[in-house]
């Protein structure tokens, strides 16, 4: 590699055959790449968030006119010093004069208008990205779960890294776009002005080139569509080998790899071929047009001055603006795909910025205080993710504050669901639940936010240190605080012992740490968060019984004086309750604590009878068949 | 409240590139980037040579017009008008004609040529990443944000494939027009030659000094937007946490930070590119003004003809869009650079891991594994050793099993077998032959590790199965994954083996990956097998009948179990206690309980998972 590039891989020599059972990368095509050239409705959209900034916009729309102004006064003023420099043949130089304080005045009012206006449509789309991104960041917080339950990250993360240039190149292609048109009429209306039939015969070039334009186009669009694609095929092919780099190594898969990328990689590069093709042909087409408009300018033009209809200052004149007069005809090819490529994700990014957002706080919501108390009431609760799939039906319970009670049930029962709604992180469809004697549909998220801590099933850390992640919930704590959690937690030692301590970056995801001190560190964040209420999924994984252990012991740390709210799977947790839930199917189906619900011999003795250290380790066929007795009897 | 902000962004901050930045050398960056160029001498002739045809042609143009501008002078001079000083007329504009074709006909060559060497080097580099992202060593990738890799195979590669295109084929053009066009001017007419060619040096001198600056403002530039993109995807993966705990506040504070710091950035690169831009165009355009006042002058002297004049105004407009694009091409040399610097920071990455000069292929004869005081430590973290003095032998129809308190480096002990990371000390030999003499290849075929995560590709359950040996026959696939327990519940889905999973398929428990990937590992015939806590998900029953399977699989080769439930480890042959990297205790299940020490301590625990004195007493030492 050192020599620069090497594309054989140092595995074993390969005889290029493709195994049957090996793909790289997945790609489905799921969204247009290419949307129509104007959408209104997505302009407008577009323009709300430029709106902000519409004094830069109209200073540099102005600065541009002016600069557009300028590039067509300076062939007139060349043409004037000519003209004067053949007529008045020696003695009258203040024409000239005349000609270089104008031609001064023009360049210097040039330089100041392009500077104006490159600063300012530079900056002003920046910002409308930064803006734009930050909108849909914002509003991403705020939507309802379900949304982000079904829609990737990967998917996401395109909108507010990719999409978001698009609509950055639309704005800056769009005011040159502006100026290109300004200067194509600027220069018509200058060479019509000049002469009116040397201009006609001049613009008779055109129509064919809006023919030929007309035919190629389809043409080019389907080149450069494929060659978008295969780009994304590429880079999903990429993002999947850097994700699982080390099950390719363990087993062994480089080789293969190699190969199958190889030809997604070599498929990009015919498909950028063509498209470079397809793009460049348009090239000679323009250029021969420009001779030829300049050949009729000599030839007939050529006549015209020796027949003394015109001065010779107009033909140069003439000369110059056909050489620029397709200029912005080329650049306006150009900006037709960058429009397209915009209103395709000003429409995908619209559609992240619509999601409804379901869960917001009513206009004069409570704040819920300490001082209300930390009890949780489920009032006739029915809820489900869609209209006529309900998770939970009717259910009704209470925790009283300081109470400790564990949610038991199999896969699907509705217990997870149940929870989310004590956060209110989804909205009931019937029914009520209430924290501290309030529905939680009358107080801020806010203040609900900071009398509940939740503890998932998933430890999820961030990147940085072990204290940051800890006082996540509450980013004011002391470091005292974050310690004495820690220790009440027994986490302080495993984290003492780390390269830094509290310091200690943690890497990706925390993957530096083991799935039972990533589970410690989330319970430290939860005491820090010092709440009324704690609700927490335990780990369905089976940790080392001595992360066991410790576990166990932070629970009860935890629960200490608050209301607890537990989704249980190991017994140890369950009998530990001051009472249990049993949910089955979205109903409540046996409430009570362990000895009262071993008495009543239902669901949940049958369960525990069975002598497993945690519900998740009873084999789904048991689970059926208890389910099914029960629901016999 | 903020200063958590900093923090966190700090650290975000700290990681990969900060060593693309010390490497680069700009200047090297790019000779690196031309010789690669270069490595396409056919494409990269037919650019240079369109471009040279391109550049003649254009420069032609301006005589023609001359010629054509003073032949209507003539002829009025002459007082020769009429037909056939009219159709004298024709020969120039035909000319004018085909020489405008052809140079459209050369520049659309000089074009595709220059892009399609942009596109055989981004292909190359393409592969050469690829290539290496996948040799790098796990020491490497537990390092590096893997954001910041796709990133450098998306925006960095785009950087260096439009060099050819958007910086050489432009310095050639430019000199070429700005060379010929000097040449032709001084020749006709030195002084005002000279003046015309005036703005050059200011233009040079501007460009270089832009390039550097633009170079260190892309650099951060890039590290910036780094950050953000890390804010955000963690923000939207760990959503559920956000909302949890109500940190949306302090979640748009972290990204109004990030997204404040690049958009800074991004303004200072307006800053540095668009003066540059203007002032560019503001010397030629005063060069142009010189022309015309002394060229006026000039012409009443009756020193030059109005052609000439025509001639050199036109060459000067002929300019004028080149002159605009040097902004662009400074922009493209910094891109490059400031891009090629980072992807060569990637690809000169040393592999930890690889074949020692005169490794030899591994051939199993006995079977015997042996690790021989092992010793090792993390790179970069070499005074904590994980590893110390571990010693032990294994041989064929062995199965060896490794329990421990967590982090006590009995992963890391698996790890070491495949060479994922090199030993610190001692050695670990296979046959005898020490592990670090055997080629990658076919070690790595020989050792199977069924690792603790297991990561799905976004393709069939099939062919995720298979993923080891791609050419397998389907009963194998079946019967490797009716041993793992997952057969049955692959045919309760819809689509069977054929149904997609990963990151956009369909998703599987955490005890179903992990039964996919013991599925994985029987798929492979390797002499030494290691099953690194993979059942730690799976429940009690399906594991009992996995490890049916797993006894059958084992014997012809060594087995090394890593697990926290006993349950699976009694019949192994050894066991070893580690703890904090050190073998603590050794032997059968039998003697290591008949020792009454740690060994035995577990076991009781875990006889009674859910007793309160085995949790009040803690039990950890």
């Amino acid at each position: 590699m050192a020599k620069g590039h090497v594309i054989e891989p140092e595995t074993e020599s390969n005889d290029g055959r493709r195994p049957p059972r090996a793909v790289v990368g997945s790609h489905r095509i799921e969204e247009e790449m290419f949307g129509r050239a104007f959408d209104n409705n997505i302009i407008r959209r577009i323009w709300a968030f430029v709106r902000p900034y519409r004094a830069m916009v109209i200073i540099s729309v102005a600065a541009l006119m002016i600069f557009t102004g300028t590039q067509l006064l300076i062939p007139l003023i060349i043409r004037y010093a000519i003209d004067h420099a053949m007529t008045s043949a020696g003695a009258d130089r203040s024409a000239l004069l005349a000609a270089a304080e104008a031609f001064g005045l023009t360049i210097l009012v040039n330089f100041g208008a392009a500077y104006t206006q490159e600063t300012a449509v530079g900056k002003m789309a920046e910002n409308v990205l930064f803006d734009i991104r930050r909108a849909m960041f914002g509003h991403l917080q705020k939507v309802s779960l379900s949304f982000m339950d079904k829609t990737e990250v990967g998917r996401l993360m395109s909108r507010l890294q990719g999409d978001v240039y698009a609509i950055h190149e639309f704005l800056e292609t769009s005011i040159y776009s502006v100026a290109d048109f300004a200067l194509l009429f600027g220069i018509v209306f200058v060479m019509l002005y000049l002469d009116f039939r040397l201009g006609l015969l001049t613009l008779s070039v055109l129509p064919a080139l809006v023919i030929i334009r007309i035919v190629w186009l389809p043409r080019a669009r389907h080149a450069f569509m494929a060659a978008h694609e295969t780009n994304s095929v590429v880079n999903g092919a990429l993002a999947e080998a850097i994700h699982g780099v080390r099950t390719i190594q363990s087993m062994h898969r480089q080789q293969v790899n190699f190969m199958l990328y190889d030809d997604k990689a070599h498929a990009n590069l015919r498909a950028h071929l063509i498209a470079a093709r397809c793009a460049q042909v348009m090239v000679p087409i323009v250029d021969g047009l420009t001779g030829l408009a300049m050949a009729v300018m000599i030839a007939v033009g050529g006549s015209m001055v020796m027949n003394g209809r015109i001065d010779v200052g107009v033909l140069v004149a003439y000369l110059f603006y056909i050489q620029r007069f397709f200029d912005p005809i080329r650049s306006l090819t150009l900006q037709y795909s960058v429009m397209q490529r915009a209103m395709a994700s000003g429409k995908r990014l619209t559609d992240v910025l619509d999601v409804k957002i379901e869960v917001q706080d009513k206009p004069g919501a409570r704040v819920l205080s300490p001082e209300m108390g930390g009890s949780v009431e489920f009032r006739n609760v029915t809820f489900g993710y869609e209209p006529n799939r309900p998770v939970l039906k009717n259910v009704s319970f209470r925790v009283d504050p300081g109470e400790t009670v564990a949610l038991v049930g199999p896969t699907g029962s509705g217990k997870s669901s149940a929870m989310a709604l004590v956060r209110r992180l989804y909205d009931v469809q019937q029914g009520q639940v209430l924290v501290g004697g309030h529905d939680v549909r009358d107080l801020t998220q806010e203040s609900l936010g900071g009398q509940i801590a939740m503890v998932l099933q998933e430890p999820f850390l961030f990147t940085g240190t072990v204290f940051d992640n800890i006082r996540y919930h509450k980013t004011d704590a002391t470091r005292d605080k974050v310690i004495e959690a820690a220790k009440a937690l027994c986490a302080h030692d495993f984290i003492m012992s780390l390269a830094n301590g509290y310091e200690a970056e943690l890497g990706e995801r925390g993957g530096n740490l083991s799935l039972g001190q990533r589970q410690l560190i989330s319970f430290a964040r939860a005491l820090v968060a010092d709440a009324k209420i704690l609700v927490l999924d335990e780990a369905t994984a089976n940790i080392d019984s001595y992360t066991e252990i410790l576990i166990q012991k932070a629970l009860r740390k935890l629960l200490e004086d608050r209301t607890g709210l537990v989704i249980a799977h190991r017994l140890a947790t369950i009998r530990g309750a001051d009472r249990i839930i049993v949910l089955q199917n979205g109903q409540v189906i046996e409430t009570g604590n362990h000895d009262q619900l071993m008495a009543m011999d239902g669901f949940y003795s049958k369960l525990y009878n069975l002598n497993y250290a945690s519900f998740d380790d009873i084999p789904e066929e048991k689970l059926h068949t208890i389910a099914l007795a029960g629901s016999r009897t | 409240m903020s200063n958590a902000i900093g923090t966190a962004t700090n650290a975000l901050n700290s990681s990969t590139h900060a060593e693309a930045t010390r490497r680069g050398r700009g200047l090297n960056t790019l000779l690196r980037i031309t010789r690669m160029n270069l490595r396409h001498p056919r494409q990269v002739a037919f650019a240079f040579c369109s471009t040279i045809g391109a550049v003649i042609l254009q420069l032609l143009i301006p005589q023609l017009l001359g010629r054509a501008v003073d032949q209507t002078q003539l002829a009025i001079g002459d007082g020769v008008t009429g037909t056939t000083a009219e159709q004298a007329l024709w020969t120039p504009a035909l000319l004018l004609l085909g020489v405008s074709a052809l140079r459209g006909l050369f520049t659309m060559a000089q074009n595709y040529f220059a892009e399609a060497v942009g596109h055989h080097v981004a292909y190359e580099l393409r592969l050469a990443c690829y290539d290496k992202i996948q040799r790098l060593s796990f020491s490497y990738h537990d390092r590096v944000h893997s954001g910041d890799l796709i990133m450098l195979g998306i925006l960095d590669l785009d950087g260096v494939r439009t060099y050819f295109s958007n910086a050489l084929v432009r310095v050639l053009l430019l000199s070429m027009l700005i060379g010929i066009g000097a040449y032709t001017m001084i020749s006709t007419d030195p002084v005002l030659g000279l003046v015309a060619l005036s703005f050059v040096p200011f233009v040079a001198w501007r460009s270089s000094v832009t390039q550097l600056r633009l170079r260190a403002t892309w650099l951060d530039l890039q590290e910036r937007l780094s950050v953000l993109s890390r804010v955000m995807e963690e923000n939207l993966a760990g959503i559920r946490v956000v909302r949890a705990f109500s940190a949306q506040a302090y979640e748009m504070l972290k990204f109004d930070r990030a997204s404040k710091n690049a958009l800074d950035r991004a303004h200072d690169q307006v800053d540095v590119s668009v003066p540059n831009t203007s002032a560019t165009t503001l010397s030629f355009f005063f060069a142009m003004g010189l022309v015309l006042w002394i060229g006026c002058n000039k012409l009443i002297a009756g020193d030059i003809t109005v052609g000439t004049l025509a001639t050199f105004l036109t060459f000067m407009t002929i300019l004028q869009m080149p002159v605009r694009q040097i902004g662009l091409m400074v922009n493209a040399f910094a891109r490059a650079s400031t891009c090629g610097s980072r992807l060569f920071a990637l690809l000169d990455q040393d592999i930890a891991i690889r074949d020692a000069p005169g490794a030899r292929p591994l051939e199993i004869s006995e079977g015997i594994l042996r690790f021989d005081n092992v010793s090792f430590a993390y790179p970069g973290t070499e005074n904590r050793a994980i590893l110390k003095n571990i010693s032990f032998e294994a041989r064929r129809g062995e199965t060896i099993a490794i329990v421990g308190p967590p982090g006590s480096g009995k992963s890391t002990m698996a790890h070491l077998i495949p060479r994922f990371y090199d030993v610190s000390g001692g050695a670990i030999t296979i046959d005898g032959h020490d592990i670090r003499g055997i080629t990658l290849a076919t070690l790595r075929k020989m050792v199977a590790v069924a690792q603790q995560d297991a990561f799905l590709f976004t393709t069939t359950i099939e062919n995720n199965i298979a993923y080891g040996d791609p050419w397998a026959r389907e009963q194998r696939i079946e019967r490797a994954s009716e041993s793992a327990q997952l057969h049955n519940y692959i045919l309760s889905l819809p689509s069977g083996y054929e149904t997609v999973v990963g990151e956009r398929g369909a998703s599987l428990s955490g005890g179903q990956r992990q039964r996919l990937t013991i599925a994985r590992t029987m798929m492979l015939r390797p002499s030494i097998v290691v099953f690194d806590d993979s059942t730690a998900a799976i429940d009690g029953a399906t594991e009992q009948r996995i490890r049916a399977a797993i006894r059958r699989f084992a014997k012809d080769r060594v087995t090394i179990i890593i697990a926290h439930r006993l349950s699976l480890l009694t019949h192994a042959d050894q066991i070893l206690f580690v703890d904090n990297g050190e073998i603590v205790e050794r032997g059968t299940h039998q003697e290591l309980l008949a020792k009454r020490g740690r060994y035995k301590g577990l076991h009781d625990l875990q006889l009674r998972p859910g007793d309160d004195n085995a949790i009040a007493n803690g039990g950890v030492t």
